[in-house]
């Protein structure tokens, strides 16, 4: 571990959040007219853009077409200019696989894929600028997208991150806290249900703090549920203007 | 919630990368004053009206002080006058960056409520946050910064009405108290601040000598340009950039200075690998630095290399004033002998400054008046330091805390300042502080924080408690220990097995159960290391509730223990070893001496009696097998003083008496280790904390060779158990003490047992020369050291009583806790040896004895003389300052003789002990040679002083020529 004091005795973290508060959060709904759905969010640095086609027929080998439920799809990768280090990333390398794979999993488990058997959905996420909890901005963009594209869902899937600083769990945190090697907790939920549909946790957590992060990470989907349902309700209510000036 | 939040990036360039930084600016920060009611805070720390009767600001005000007034001033922001104090985030990042003792100490500041100290994070506060602006260099911009909040804090403060605190900026850089006037703050220096204080004058002595300094140094630069550089003494030194570049080259070499304690002129760099220290010579070659300082040094050519002169040379110089040279450095350069020649260097440059505090004494003033003074460390190796104080007269004779603020290159000694006034010299409790601090021994009270996390008294024992610990009550257990312990981790028993085998148990105090990895408590714990034992005091490592009460085994009380169970045979083979936690009550907390009667006394045939009957034969046993695979007997003499109950003061000394129940008692507790050992190493075969004592270096045992084979014995030190068969055959039939002598110049040729953690050793290393055991820790002692307690905590999670955490397993953290711990155990020992010393001292003032004495080294002027009776070794000069010695040295053999008369080592003498009046502040005790007698030199056997009966043997005989 490094020196650097993630959470003063004054409690602030280092970009001057308090342990609980997450980073600010922006999006925009509707951002290409090409795809059915799609959807760009911010949050603190970290930016990831999503786009949604279908469901449309299963293209490519029919044998991975399903009976009963519709087909997801997940292509995930990050922009080259995503990072400081400016580097050419291939979407098939092994970090971007598992990504997809986590992915796919939290869209099934959100998305009521029975109403759609023998068809597929595209889901496209891109991380253009990456500053720590990747995978909850594709979430998040990722359900803003679906929603977008008018495909139902159980509910909101809201993703966000916690870890362990001090004695203190503190909620999304960026890469500087990610890259100092404490504990992080990502979690994706159903937040009407409470229901957890993608949990991961990086390095050592003892048990007894478990509790304490976890709590962190679902109140941290929770606050991202309300700007996301705030964000959908501003994009409808446009929408409907538009229509009736039409 | 974050709506309401404006931010700003910050962006950071360094290479082709480029990083993006979010900053969130807040309105939620408050300003910590008792006198605002625009905060919503609930508590404050800035009082309403802070009062502090100063000249300059006669008006309620709280201090702003900048980052070089915190980082150089600790000393006067520490003095109790100073409160009502506001700390910028900025200044207290800055100060961590560039000093980590000194942001310690301020963190001290701002965690003591009476302090009254605020931390304001300013950076994060939307209104007192600012850019870095393009071409502003980061100085320019911090002061921006500091001004920026002092302005700030003025105006909130004013908008709660008339009176309201006012702030004051301390700073010392000119441009900034002038910009800062200018925007309508009020600016002083540390030093007008400090001087304005009416109720505490003499807090100026504490200022450092910093400001004062630059200005000289401008003289000094000026002076070289100008030509005019007769006040310069010492070279330039160069700057960092150059000393890289010269390392980098291999023209300088990095290393640590340590100065000679014989010879102030003299000294030595070790550099990190090289086996071989470089010598220097003269003042104008160490060039200012300090023992310890990491320094860069060029190493001179062959044609200058010299050798230390074998001159005790102490500075005597007591004039602050002379400066001008560095006396007869040149001189004592010259004298190089060839054949003996070391590599010899000079220091071009420092790389980093170990300076610290220093407990010492000041030197009588050649003149009256003066306020520039010199002050003596207690530690031979530190310079003298020059210190300005007003109040030089009531210093005298007391020992005083001093630290050196910088080293001029015109100032033949270092400049610092007063810090502390200790007490009276030779008043017991000033030199036990003396030496606590000079062996940083932590000591102070222990804090709310730390005792906030002792349980919740009264202390019960629950039904929980009992589900999940082995209830060991129904055992017969008992502990024995030295007369007077009351922090008691040790108990025993032993019980017979149905099957005739023995059930022998070691129960040890479950301090790990009271004290949580990681809360203030263990930090406190950890950092202490051990507990410190002093001749009259004991220094705790865990607060007295603990180590006193709840986790000293006491007779007749319920207590919670880590018991190592062994099922062994009567011949003390183990069939099976079983840890547990458990609940205890012992039956008695026994003295050695009682133990001892017991076990004698055939009439007594009660549980605990037989019980330690079998364990004794047990250990005896054991013992004999240890000493059969080559562990070594040592010698270290060991003696108490008998204390005075009112006046504290010794009043008789007696030898540690051993008798068969101590070396039975450690036998067990060798065993419970051992065992502890191989388990933990099972579970954190990467991490385990274990104790190794490396097998020394033939090239070691030199002296102890030389001394044996002076009197006609072979020392082998092949391995373990050829040394200790040959000491053991090392007797001498009229000599009964050399034996022990012999053992005791063993025992100095060894290097000290350390603590590691196993992933950083290999397997073959771990081995324990001096128990002669492949694998070792400590366990038995959890109430007094710290290693003990991490031992409890991995066996705990060995045996699955308790989940493991991160640290436990991080070899890294656990080397750390390790280095820590050695260095802790190595200072505990000096700090008792040194309080021995002192008590020896006190016990011999005013007091003049006769005593057999024994030589235990041969020098060129003098014979080192260990007097068993008080355990102490003292220096018998054989020749007078100024005058010839009478006596011949032959190095060789080695010995020294007068007439007929000729000392060898191990030799028996008389000596008459008393204390050296002639230097009050360095009282010694003084050896004089009484028998055998050399007349012009031995004094005679004054019969009202003299211990000895008259009719004793002389011990001169022995030591006649034949
Ligand atoms: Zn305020």
């Amino acid at each position: 571990m490094s020196g650097l004091e993630l959470l003063s005795d004054q409690g602030f973290r280092l970009d001057g959040r308090r342990p609980r508060e997450l980073r600010k959060i922006e999006c925009k709904m509707g951002v290409f007219q090409q795809a059915n759905g799609s959807a760009y969010i911010e949050q603190g640095n970290t930016k990831a853009l999503a786009t949604v086609y279908g469901p449309h027929e299963v293209t490519g080998n029919r044998s991975k077409i399903e009976h009963d439920k519709v087909l997801i799809n997940c292509q995930y990768s990050m922009a080259t200019f995503s990072t400081g280090e400016r580097r050419s990333r291939s979407t098939g390398d092994r970090k971007s696989q598992e990504m997809q794979l986590h992915l796919k999993k939290t869209f099934e488990a959100a998305i009521l894929t029975q109403l759609y058997p023998r068809s597929q959905i595209d889901i496209y996420v891109q991380i253009l600028q990456a500053d720590g909890g990747n995978y909850s901005a594709c979430v998040n963009a990722a359900t803003l997208a679906i929603i977008d594209a008018g495909i139902p869902m159980k509910d909101f899937v809201c993703a966000s991150t916690a870890g362990f600083v001090s004695d203190t769990p503190i909620a999304d945190i960026s890469y500087l806290e990610e890259s100092q090697g404490g504990p992080e907790l990502v979690v994706a939920l159903l937040p009407k249900s409470d229901q957890i549909v993608e949990f991961q946790v990086n390095s050592r957590l003892h048990l007894d703090n478990f509790e304490k992060v976890l709590d962190m990470a679902i109140k941290g989907c929770k606050d991202v549920h309300a700007v996301l349902t705030r964000v959908v309700k501003d994009h409808v209510g446009q929408l409907a203007s538009k229509m009736s000036k039409t | 919630m974050l709506k309401s939040k404006s931010f700003v990036k910050k962006t950071r360039k360094g290479g082709v990368i480029k990083i993006v930084r979010e900053h969130y600016l807040r309105d939620d920060i408050w300003c910590g004053s008792e006198a605002c009611s625009q905060c919503k805070q609930d508590s404050f720390v800035l009082e309403k009206a802070p009062s502090v009767a100063s000249d300059k600001c006669n008006f309620p005000h709280y201090i702003l002080p900048d980052t070089n007034v915190v980082l150089h001033q600790v000393d006067i922001l520490e003095d109790e006058i100073i409160k009502n104090c506001i700390l910028l985030q900025t200044v207290q990042q800055e100060v961590k960056h560039r000093s980590l003792p000194a942001y310690k100490r301020i963190q001290g500041l701002t965690t003591n409520s009476d302090k009254k100290f605020y931390v304001f994070s300013n950076e994060y506060h939307k209104e007192t946050f600012i850019e870095r602006l393009g071409g502003e260099t980061a100085n320019d911009y911090n002061d921006r910064v500091i001004r920026k909040a002092a302005t700030w804090y003025s105006q909130h403060l004013e908008k709660n009405g008339e009176n309201v605190p006012k702030i004051v900026l301390l700073t010392n850089d000119r441009a900034n108290r002038e910009k800062a006037k200018n925007e309508g703050i009020i600016a002083y220096t540390v030093h007008e601040y400090v001087q304005s204080l009416t109720d505490k004058p003499y807090l100026v002595d504490r200022l450092a000598q910093l400001a004062k300094d630059e200005n000289d140094k401008e003289k000094v630069d000026q002076d070289i340009k100008t030509g005019k550089g007769r006040n310069v003494l010492y070279p330039e030194h160069l700057n960092l950039a150059a000393i890289q570049k010269g390392i980098k080259e291999g023209k300088y070499k990095q290393g640590t200075f340590l100065s000679s304690r014989e010879n102030f002129r003299e000294g030595y760099v070790s550099i990190p690998g090289e086996e071989k220290m470089y010598f220097i010579k003269g003042l104008a070659n160490q060039n200012r630095v300090v023992s310890n300082d990491t320094v860069a040094i060029e190493v001179l050519p062959k044609s200058k290399w010299t050798c230390p002169s074998s001159l005790v040379e102490v500075d005597e110089n007591v004039d602050p004033e002379a400066e001008n040279s560095l006396e007869n450095d040149e001189e004592t350069t010259s004298s190089v002998v060839n054949s003996s020649a070391q590599p010899t260097c000079r220091v071009v440059g420092v790389i980093k400054r170990n300076w610290r505090q220093y407990c010492g004494t000041l030197e009588p003033p050649s003149m009256k008046g003066g306020s520039r003074h010199l002050f003596k460390p207690a530690e031979k190796r530190i310079p003298k330091i020059r210190i300005e104080t007003r109040q030089a007269e009531s210093l005298l004779g007391h020992r005083i805390i001093v630290t050196i603020d910088s080293w001029p290159r015109n100032s033949r000694y270092p400049v610092g300042h007063f810090v502390k006034n200790l007490g009276k010299i030779g008043d017991k409790d000033t030199e036990n502080e003396v030496l606590l601090l000079e062996h940083d021994v932590p000591h102070a009270t222990f804090s709310e924080t730390v005792l906030s996390f002792l349980p919740k008294m009264p202390w019960v024992i629950t039904e929980e408690d009992l589900k999940v610990r082995t209830d060991l009550r129904w055992l017969d257990i008992c502990s024995v220990d030295p007369p007077g312990c009351t922090d008691i981790d040790d108990a025993l028993h032993c019980r017979s097995l149905d099957n005739g085998n023995l059930e022998v148990g070691v129960h040890i105090a479950d301090v790990s159960h009271f004290i949580q990895p990681g809360n203030a408590l263990d930090e406190e714990a950890s950092n202490r290391g051990t507990t410190v034992y002093l001749t009259d005091k004991r220094i705790d490592m865990v607060p007295d509730l603990l180590s006193s009460n709840l986790c000293s085994l006491r007779g007749g009380e319920e207590r919670f223990a880590f018991s190592v169970l062994w099922e062994m045979t009567k011949n003390a083979e183990i069939i099976e070893t079983k840890f547990m936690k458990s609940v205890i009550r012992s039956r008695a907390a026994l003295t050695y001496e009682e133990a001892q009667l017991r076990i004698d006394d055939k009439s007594q045939s009660d549980a605990v009696t037989t019980s330690l009957r079998n364990l004794l034969a047990l250990a005896k046993i054991l013992k004999k097998g240890r000493l059969d695979k080559g562990a070594l007997v040592l010698a270290s003499p060991e003696i108490r003083f008998n204390i005075d109950s009112e006046t504290h003061d010794p009043i008789d000394v007696q030898e540690k008496m051993i008798r068969e129940t101590n070396s039975m008692v450690e036998e067990f507790m060798l065993l419970a280790n051992t065992s502890v050992a191989k388990k933990i190493l099972k579970d954190f075969t990467k991490s385990a904390l274990l104790r190794r004592h490396p097998v020394p270096p033939p090239s070691q045992y030199e002296m102890a060779i030389k001394a044996a084979l002076s009197r006609g014995f072979k020392l082998e030190i092949d391995n373990g158990l050829a040394l200790s068969q040959s000491l053991d055959k090392a007797v001498m039939e009229d000599n009964p003490l050399f034996n022990t002598l012999l053992r005791m110049l063993t025992t100095r040729c060894m290097t000290q047992a350390v603590y590691f953690s196993s992933g950083t050793v290999p397997e073959e290393d771990f081995f324990h020369f001096g128990l002669a055991s492949p694998i070792y820790t400590h366990f038995t002692s959890p109430i007094r050291r710290y290693a003990d307690l991490m031992v409890h905590r991995m066996l705990a999670v060995a045996i699955g009583y308790s989940e493991v955490y991160p640290e436990l397993l991080n070899s890294e953290k656990m080397q750390d806790i390790c280095k820590n711990l050695n260095y802790r155990h190595k200072m505990a020992q000096y700090a008792g040896r040194s309080s021995v010393e002192l008590h020896t001292h006190i016990f011999f003032r005013d007091k003049v004895t006769i005593e057999d004495g024994y030589i235990l080294f041969i020098r060129k002027n003098a014979l080192q003389v260990f007097i068993p009776k008080y355990g102490f070794e003292g220096t018998l000069y054989l020749k007078e300052k100024g005058k010839d010695s009478i006596f011949t040295y032959n190095e060789q053999e080695p010995s020294q003789s007068a007439g007929h008369i000729k000392f060898r080592l191990f030799d028996k003498v008389l000596v008459q002990i008393s204390t050296e009046t002639t230097n009050l502040q360095h009282q010694r005790l003084r050896l004089q040679l009484v028998q055998p007698e050399v007349p012009g030199f031995s004094v005679p056997r004054t019969p009202a002083s003299s211990s000895r009966k008259e009719d004793e043997e002389p011990p001169a005989k022995k030591l006649k020529q034949k």
